[in-house]
């Protein structure tokens, strides 16, 4: 691929995603794109320029956004967030919240669905406890094709064997051949709704906790403040943010601080300006 | 360093399995059946066991409940790694104690993920 039309994709990623895609990644454009030219009828990555050259094709636009912007994802994903979740953030919430009995979680970038039913699993776990209580978990994404596959909750034998306790397995899926499907109830539990981190994210509502994590690396230092102070609007103030372990808010945004001794957990910053703590 | 017994008839698996295992500082042994295994077991219980389901003289399911009335023998953890993926295989091996189970083909990652879960890493 010649450097003009590195240009042109990177550039028009960046417009559609945030994703930021520097020359090195030039063979992630080569690898992902091959499939999109074919299933469009093109025969290289250079006809695909070509075509966008001469016309806005919004579905051949879609297509190359959904194709750089999947990731892969597991269940209980780096597992500590997900104890936290459940051990320090939901007991709080069950105290704080026990007036209006009412949280709302965001799974934003959710790809293929693995982080919100991971929280479903947990909190159908511990439903004995959550008897009258409305939980809502949205959870969204980019990527038409990821939404669609997210709210099937059909997974293959590899992707089942990724970070899922094989009692829960048995509990939540049902196989077939070597497909497995997340039962109706858990999938009932989450509503998937296609969303852009970078539009204004009011439509989603509010949010009790975010799940944020592993998408701010591939955006810029702008992009990654738009899209925290995005989703800091939309927090109560005494709500929790996750981010990726690699990921943080410092030097990028003063609306969150992190959780002290609770490593990738934020809280919304206070009016005092005191270090958050549970 | 925690000792992980591989149980599998085949030597291919066997030392696919040790040299994941080595990787993940476990010092291994090897059982080429389930009768071998238990006897292996007898002598000294391991901390953990890779267990293949279909062997000569002693299945892997046979040995799991052979295991768990050792003294002490329900000790080991007890991962299956099978080619008998279905939903009731995977039950049976839980009613008899295994810890976890991963359905063939596996990669290093799918046991290191399933040994951490159970707190082995």
């Amino acid at each position: 691929m010649n450097s003009s039309d590195f240009e042109f994709l990177s550039s028009l990623l960046y417009k559609q995603s945030g994703l930021v895609l520097t020359p090195d990644k030039g063979y992630l454009l080569e690898t992902r794109l091959q499939p999109v030219a074919r299933s469009h009828g093109l025969n290289s990555i250079e006809q695909i320029v070509s075509t966008l050259r001469s016309r806005r094709d919004e579905r051949l636009v879609n297509s190359i956004t959904d194709a750089m912007t999947t990731n892969e994802s597991l269940f209980f994903r780096d597992r500590t967030p997900f104890e936290q979740f459940k051990t320090v953030v939901l007991p709080k919430l069950l105290e704080t919240r026990a007036a209006k009995k009412q949280i709302r979680i965001w799974s934003a970038a959710c790809s293929s669905g693995q982080e919100p039913y991971s929280l479903s699993m947990i909190l159908d776990e511990l439903s004995a406890r959550l008897a009258g209580w409305r939980i809502e978990i949205i959870a969204t994404d980019i990527s038409s094709e990821m939404i669609a596959r997210a709210r099937s909750g059909i997974y293959s034998q590899f992707e089942v064997q990724r970070g899922l306790p094989v009692q829960l397995l048995v509990k939540y899926f049902q196989q077939d051949g070597d497909r497995w499907q997340l039962n109706e109830k858990i999938r009932r539990m989450v509503t998937f709704r296609e969303f852009n981190l970078l539009q204004d994210p009011r439509a989603l509502g509010n949010f009790d906790v975010v799940f944020c994590r592993n998408v701010l690396i591939y955006f810029d230092q702008n992009t990654k403040r738009q899209v925290l102070d995005g989703i800091s609007r939309q927090m109560a103030p005494d709500g929790y943010l996750y981010l990726g372990g690699a990921e943080t808010v410092i030097s990028i945004t003063d609306k969150f601080q992190p959780v002290k001794g609770q490593r990738g957990m934020y809280m919304p910053t206070g009016a005092g300006g005191q270090k958050a703590a549970i | 360093m925690k000792t992980c017994l591989i149980v599998d008839d085949s030597k291919v698996v066997r030392m696919v399995a040790r040299k994941i295992l080595e990787e993940l500082k476990f010092e291994t042994s090897e059982a080429e059946d389930g009768q071998i295994a238990l006897d292996v077991c007898k002598a000294e219980l391991p901390d953990a066991v890779l267990l293949d389901w279909n062997m000569p003289v002693m299945s892997g399911i046979e040995f799991l409940r052979e295991l768990r009335k050792l003294p002490e023998g329900d000790r080991p953890l007890v991962v299956f790694c099978t080619t008998e993926n279905d939903m009731a295989h995977i039950q049976e091996a839980l009613a008899a104690g295994a810890n976890e189970y991963i359905m063939k083909p596996f990669d290093s990652e799918i046991i290191e993920t399933k040994f951490s879960q159970i707190g082995l890493l």
